[in-house]
C-alpha cells in the first residue's frame, strides 16, 4: 500500500494501480472514455488527463501508475483546461446529432460535454464522415461518424470475447473502426460492445428508434436462458419490454450479458403469442374463456385418474419454469395421486436417481471457476450454451489456469487449450476414466498430469455430458477425479432452473416415471409446462408419438406451438418477463423477480393457472395469495446450501455401444427454448443457421459425399434433408446434427445411431 | 493461396522472432505478397492471417496503417510521387502534372493497359533530391526534370526496371 493525494484527499493505495482507479477508489470521478475497468488501456482519448504536481505537463490518469507521495489534481486549473481541449477535440468531427441519436440521455460524450464543452465550436469547416456498417442482426454501426475511436468495442473482442472481430482500420484523420471486408459481427457476446461503446456509434438495432432512454422504467429480473443467473435490468414502455441490459454483478455476470440474454426479449413480442385460452372441439381449435378451458382440464384429468389410475398422467416442466411454476405442478400431480413428473427433458440416463446425496449443481461459486488454475471440462459446448462461463474461464486462462477438455466435438473455445481430448460419444467415458487413472498413478504428462499439478482444481460436467446416456458414470468419474486432485466437481446446469427443479421436486420420488420413461411408455394424459416436445426432449420422435396417442394432452405455453397437431387444451401463460417468480441458478443462488410488465391479451402467470386447476381438482393446501406465498412454502425448512450435493456412489456401468455413425447433438444456441427460438434478431444471427451435418474429411470420403452437398440423415422412422458440412474436429465415427431445432425435430434421440446418405 | 515463393520468404522471415510471436513477420508477409501480385487483396490477408496465426482483422490493420501497401491494382510499375514539403517546394507539383498529362491518368489511377500506377508518397528521406519519386516502392529516382521523366518511363517501357 502506498500513500497518494488526490485533490487534497489522503488515499491508501495499492501498489501498480493507477490514478484513475485510486480516484475511483476514493469516489472521485475522472472524465473519461476509453478507459474501462474490465479493459486492458489504451490511453488514446485523453479525456482523464490530470494534473500530477511535478510533471511537466498533464499526464492520463488511466495510464500513471501511483508512486508513494504523489500529488494529483483532477480539477485544478491546468487538468480542466487540458480536458477542455481534449473535448472539444473530440467535438470537432462529431456529428452533434443528439437530437435523433439513440444514445441521447445515456450517452458519456453528452455527460461529458455538458461538464467540459463550450456552448458554441470553433470549427466552421468540414467536418469528417465515416461511412456506416453492416455488423449484422445485433449490433448498429450505421453511424459511424459518432465514433471517438476509443477502440473499446475492438479491445472487448480481443480480451473479453476472444475474437477480434472489430479493429481500428486506416490511420490518422481516416482511422475507422470496422470489421474485416464488412463481415458481421458473430460473437455470442457481441451486444456488449452497444454497452461499452460511451457515443451513439455502436446502438442496438432491434432497440432502434423504438425509445429514448428516459422514457423507459427499469425492472430488475433474472436471465432465463442459462443457468448463470445473470442480472437483468428489462427496460419497458406501455408495457412491452423494448431492450435489456445487464445488472453489474461480479459474482455472476460482471458487467456483461450474453447476446442470447440480451435479445431474446425480442421473441416475447413475438406475433406466435398465445393470448387467448383453448379448446379443440371436433378437431377444431376454438377460442374460450379461462372459466371454460379451465374445468376442461379438471374433467379431463379427474375422469382420467378415477377411471385408469392416476399414474396413466404424467407431467413434464421445461428447465425454465420458475421454481413456483414447478412446485405447484408436482404438488397438482401428487394431489391426484400421480409422482410422474420431470423436468429433465434432454437427459437420457436417470440412473443417478436415489444415489445422489443431494441436488446436482455447479458444486462452487462462480467466481471460484474463475480462480481455478486447473479446469477439467467434460462433455460441454460451454461457448454457446454458457458464453458468460466461457468468458469467466478465458480471462483465468489468460492468468496462467490451464483447460482441459475431453468432449465429442472440437470447437474453438477462443482460449489456449492446454490439452484435449476429442472422441465419439461412447468413448467418453472411457477417456475420463483414463483420466482418472491417470491422476491416480501420478501421471505426469496431459490431462492427468495438467490436473495433479494444479493447487484448484475444477472438474464442470457440461451439458453433452449431462444429457448422456452415461451420465452418471461421468458423474461418479469427475467425483473420484476431483477427490484424487483435492478439486471440486459439479455441473454447469442445463437450464435457469437445473437446481430449482430438484428444490421444488419437480422430479419423480421413487414410484413414479422420469422424463424418458413417461414418453418410452406412453401415458393417457400429458400436462405441458412450457414444453415443445419436439424440440425441448432427448427424444422428439418418441416424445411426439407419446403426445398423438395420448387422450388429453394439456398445453401450458405462452405460444401458439406445435402443440396445436396433438394438444387438447392450449392455456396462455406469461413468460419469465410477464410473471413473478423464482430461479435457483447453477451456483445454488436463489433469486427471485417480479413480473416486468402486465401479461399479454388473456395470458396469466402460470402459477396462478395451476392454483385454479388445484383449486378446481379439490386438491389441499391452493389458497395462494401471492407466488411469495408459493416460494415461501416450497422453500420451507429447505437450507438451499445444504441440499446441493452432487456426491454419488454405487453408479453402475451401463453399456452404451452405437453402431455406425454415431450422432453428436449440441442444441444451438439460439434453440434452447421457447422465448429464444422466437426472437428474430437472434434468428438472424449466423449461429441460428439451419443446422447442417457435420463430418471429418475420412468419414466424408466413406461416404462419398462432399461438403456442400444434399444428404439424407435417418434415425428411426424419421429423416431429414441437411447440407453436408466438413469439420475437420470432429473424431471418427460421428456425425453432428444439432437438435432443438425445427429442422431436425423428426429425428430421434440425441445419442445413438444415425445414418447419412446422399439425398 | 499463398504461393511457394512467398512462403518461403515469410518461413524465413520468421527464423527473425520468437516461435510464439509469428505475427511479428506481418509486415514482411504482406511485402511479399505486393511484390509478386503488385497489391494485397483481402483474399491475400486472409491468408497471410491463417498462416501466421493472427486475427484477419489484425492483418487489415496493418495493411491500411501503412500507406506503401496497395489496397487495389496499382498496374506493373508503380510511381509513387512525393508531395511533402521539401518536394512541394522543389516542383512536385510540376511532377505530378507532367506525370498526370503524360500517362493520361489522374492520381491513385492506372493507365487503361495497366503498365503505370499514380500514387502520392510521403517524404523518402531524401530531400537533397527533390523532388522525388519512387518506382515499385524499390527504386528512388531524384532531381526530376521532364527529360528524366521521359527517360524513366521509357526504361520501364523497354523493360528495364
Amino acid at each position: 500500500m502506498i500513500n497518494i493525494e488526490i485533490d487534497g484527499k489522503q488515499i491508501q493505495t495499492e501498489n501498480g494501480s493507477t490514478v484513475i482507479e485510486a480516484a475511483h477508489q476514493a469516489g472521485i470521478a475522472i472524465p473519461h472514455f476509453c478507459y474501462h475497468k474490465k479493459l486492458s488501456i489504451a490511453a488514446n482519448c485523453r479525456m482523464c488527463l490530470v494534473q500530477v504536481e511535478k510533471a511537466p505537463k498533464p499526464l492520463p490518469a488511466c495510464a500513471t501508475p501511483v508512486s508513494e507521495g504523489m500529488k494529483v489534481h483532477t480539477h485544478s486549473e491546468m487538468a480542466v483546461k487540458a480536458q477542455k481541449g481534449v473535448m472539444e477535440f473530440l467535438l470537432i468531427n462529431h456529428p452533434l446529432d443528439c437530437p435523433i441519436c439513440d444514445q441521447g440521455g445515456e450517452c458519456m460524450l453528452q455527460d461529458m460535454s455538458v461538464g467540459y464543452g463550450n456552448g458554441h465550436s470553433r470549427y466552421h469547416e468540414e467536418k469528417r464522415m465515416v461511412l456506416g456498417k453492416d455488423l449484422g442482426p445485433l449490433v448498429s454501426a450505421e453511424e459511424m461518424s459518432r465514433c471517438i475511436n476509443c477502440t473499446r468495442c475492438v479491445r472487448f473482442g480481443q480480451e473479453i470475447a476472444g475474437q477480434m472481430e472489430l479493429g481500428q482500420a486506416f490511420r490518422g484523420e481516416h482511422a475507422e473502426i470496422m470489421s474485416f471486408v464488412s463481415g458481421a459481427v458473430d460473437s455470442e457476446l457481441s451486444g456488449n460492445m452497444i454497452d461499452l461503446c460511451p457515443v451513439g456509434a455502436l446502438t442496438s438495432k432491434p432497440f432502434r428508434y423504438k425509445a429514448r432512454s428516459w422514457e423507459l422504467s427499469r425492472r430488475r429480473s433474472v436471465s432465463a436462458h442459462d443457468s448463470l443467473g445473470s442480472g437483468l435490468a428489462v427496460h419497458t414502455k406501455n408495457n412491452r419490454v423494448l431492450r435489456v441490459l445487464p445488472i453489474e454483478n461480479d459474482e455472476i455476470n460482471e458487467c456483461w450479458l450474453s447476446d442470447r440474454d440480451r435479445f431474446a426479449y425480442e421473441g416475447l413480442n413475438s406475433d406466435q403469442r398465445l393470448t387467448k385460452p383453448m379448446i379443440k372441439q371436433g378437431g377444431q381449435w376454438q377460442e374460450v374463456d379461462w372459466q371454460a378451458a379451465l374445468e376442461f382440464c379438471a374433467n379431463g384429468l379427474r375422469q382420467i385418474a378415477g377411471g385408469a389410475a392416476a399414474e396413466q398422467i404424467g407431467a413434464l416442466a421445461t428447465g425454465n419454469s420458475t421454481l413456483e411454476e414447478m412446485y405447484l405442478l408436482q404438488k397438482l400431480l401428487r394431489g391426484i395421486g400421480s409422482d410422474n413428473i420431470d423436468f429433465r427433458l434432454r437427459q437420457s440416463d436417470f440412473s443417478a436417481d436415489g444415489k445422489q446425496q443431494g441436488a446436482p449443481w455447479l458444486g462452487m461459486s462462480i467466481a471460484d471457476i474463475g480462480k481455478a488454475d486447473r479446469i477439467l471440462l467434460v462433455g460441454s459446448f460451454l461457448r454457446k450454451d454458457h458464453p458468460l462461463l466461457a468468458a469467466r474461464i478465458r480471462q483465468a486462462v489468460k492468468r496462467g489456469a490451464q483447460i482441459n477438455v475431453i468432449h465429442a466435438a472440437d470447437d474453438d473455445l477462443l482460449m489456449k487449450v492446454a490439452n484435449k481430448t476429442i472422441v465419439a460419444p461412447s468413448a467418453l467415458v472411457d477417456a475420463l476414466s483414463k483420466v482418472a487413472q491417470g491422476v491416480a498413478a501420478k501421471q505426469a504428462e496431459g490431462i492427468a498430469g495438467s490436473l495433479a499439478s494444479g493447487e484448484r482444481v475444477v472438474v464442470l460436467l457440461g451439458n453433452f455430458a449431462q444429457q448422456h446416456p452415461q451420465a452418471a458414470q461421468l458423474q461418479a468419474l469427475a467425483q473420484q477425479i476431483a477427490q484424487a486432485t483435492h478439486g471440486k466437481f459439479g455441473f454447469i446446469g442445463e437450464t435457469a432452473n437445473s437446481v430449482g427443479g430438484y428444490l421444488a421436486h419437480a422430479v419423480p420420488s421413487g414410484k413414479g416415471l422420469n422424463a424418458a420413461a413417461m414418453l418410452a411408455k406412453p401415458r393417457k394424459a400429458y400436462v405441458l409446462l412450457n414444453v415443445e416436445p419436439e424440440l425441448d426432449c432427448a427424444d422428439p420422435q418418441q416424445a411426439m408419438a407419446a403426445m398423438q396417442a395420448a387422450d388429453l394432452v394439456i398445453a401450458l405455453s405462452a405460444y401458439r406451438h406445435g402443440a396445436t397437431e396433438y394438444a387438447d387444451v392450449l392455456l396462455p401463460i406469461a413468460p419469465y418477463t410477464e410473471t413473478s417468480g423464482t430461479f435457483v441458478s447453477s451456483e445454488g443462488r436463489v433469486q427471485s423477480f417480479n413480473g416486468s410488465v402486465k401479461p399479454l391479451g388473456e395470458a396469466r402467470p402460470a402459477w396462478k393457472v395451476l392454483r385454479v386447476l388445484g383449486n378446481l381438482l379439490k386438491v389441499d393446501g391452493f389458497a395462494y395469495e401471492t407466488s411469495q406465498a408459493v416460494r415461501d412454502e416450497a422453500l420451507q425448512g429447505v437450507n438451499v446450501a445444504a441440499s446441493l450435493n452432487n456426491a454419488i456412489t454405487g453408479v453402475e456401468n451401463k453399456t452404451f455401444a452405437a453402431s455406425g455413425l454415431q450422432r453428436v447433438a449440441d442444441v444451438p444456441i439460439y434453440a434452447t427454448d421457447a422465448v429464444v427460438r422466437r426472437s428474430a434478431p437472434l434468428q438472424a444471427t449466423a449461429d441460428a443457421a439451419r443446422p447442417r451435418a457435420w463430418l471429418n474429411a475420412g468419414e466424408l470420403a466413406k461416404l462419398g459425399l462432399q461438403a456442400g452437398a444434399q444428404a439424407r440423415v435417418a434415425q428411426g422412422a424419421g429423416s431429414v434433408v441437411l447440407e453436408v458440412a466438413l469439420d475437420g474436429g470432429l473424431p471418427e465415427g460421428v456425425v453432428r446434427v444439432a437438435a432443438g431445432h425445427p429442422a431436425t425435430a423428426t429425428l430421434g434421440a440425441m445419442f445413438g445411431t444415425i445414418t447419412v446418405e446422399r439425398a | 493461396m499463398l504461393s511457394q515463393q512467398i512462403t518461403t520468404l515469410i518461413d524465413k522471415e520468421l527464423k527473425k522472432y520468437p516461435a510464439d510471436q509469428r505475427q511479428s513477420a506481418v509486415m514482411a508477409a504482406l511485402r511479399f505478397v505486393q511484390d509478386e501480385k503488385g497489391w494485397i487483396a483481402p483474399e491475400d490477408m486472409a491468408d497471410v492471417a491463417q498462416y501466421l496465426g493472427m486475427p484477419q482483422m489484425a492483418v487489415y490493420e496493418v495493411a491500411t496503417f501503412y500507406h506503401m501497401y496497395n489496397l487495389k491494382p496499382m498496374g506493373k510499375h508503380t510511381l509513387t510521387v512525393c508531395t511533402n514539403l521539401s518536394c512541394t517546394l522543389c516542383g512536385a507539383g510540376d511532377t505530378v502534372g507532367y506525370l498526370e498529362q503524360k500517362l493520361g491518368i489522374k492520381m491513385n489511377e492506372v493507365t487503361p493497359d495497366g503498365k503505370f500506377g499514380l500514387r502520392e508518397g510521403e517524404c523518402m528521406g531524401a530531400c537533397i533530391d527533390a523532388p522525388l519519386l519512387n518506382v515499385n516502392n524499390k527504386k528512388m529516382c531524384g532531381k526530376l526534370t521532364p527529360e528524366k521523366i521521359d527517360r524513366i518511363l521509357a526504361d520501364l517501357e523497354g523493360g528495364k526496371a
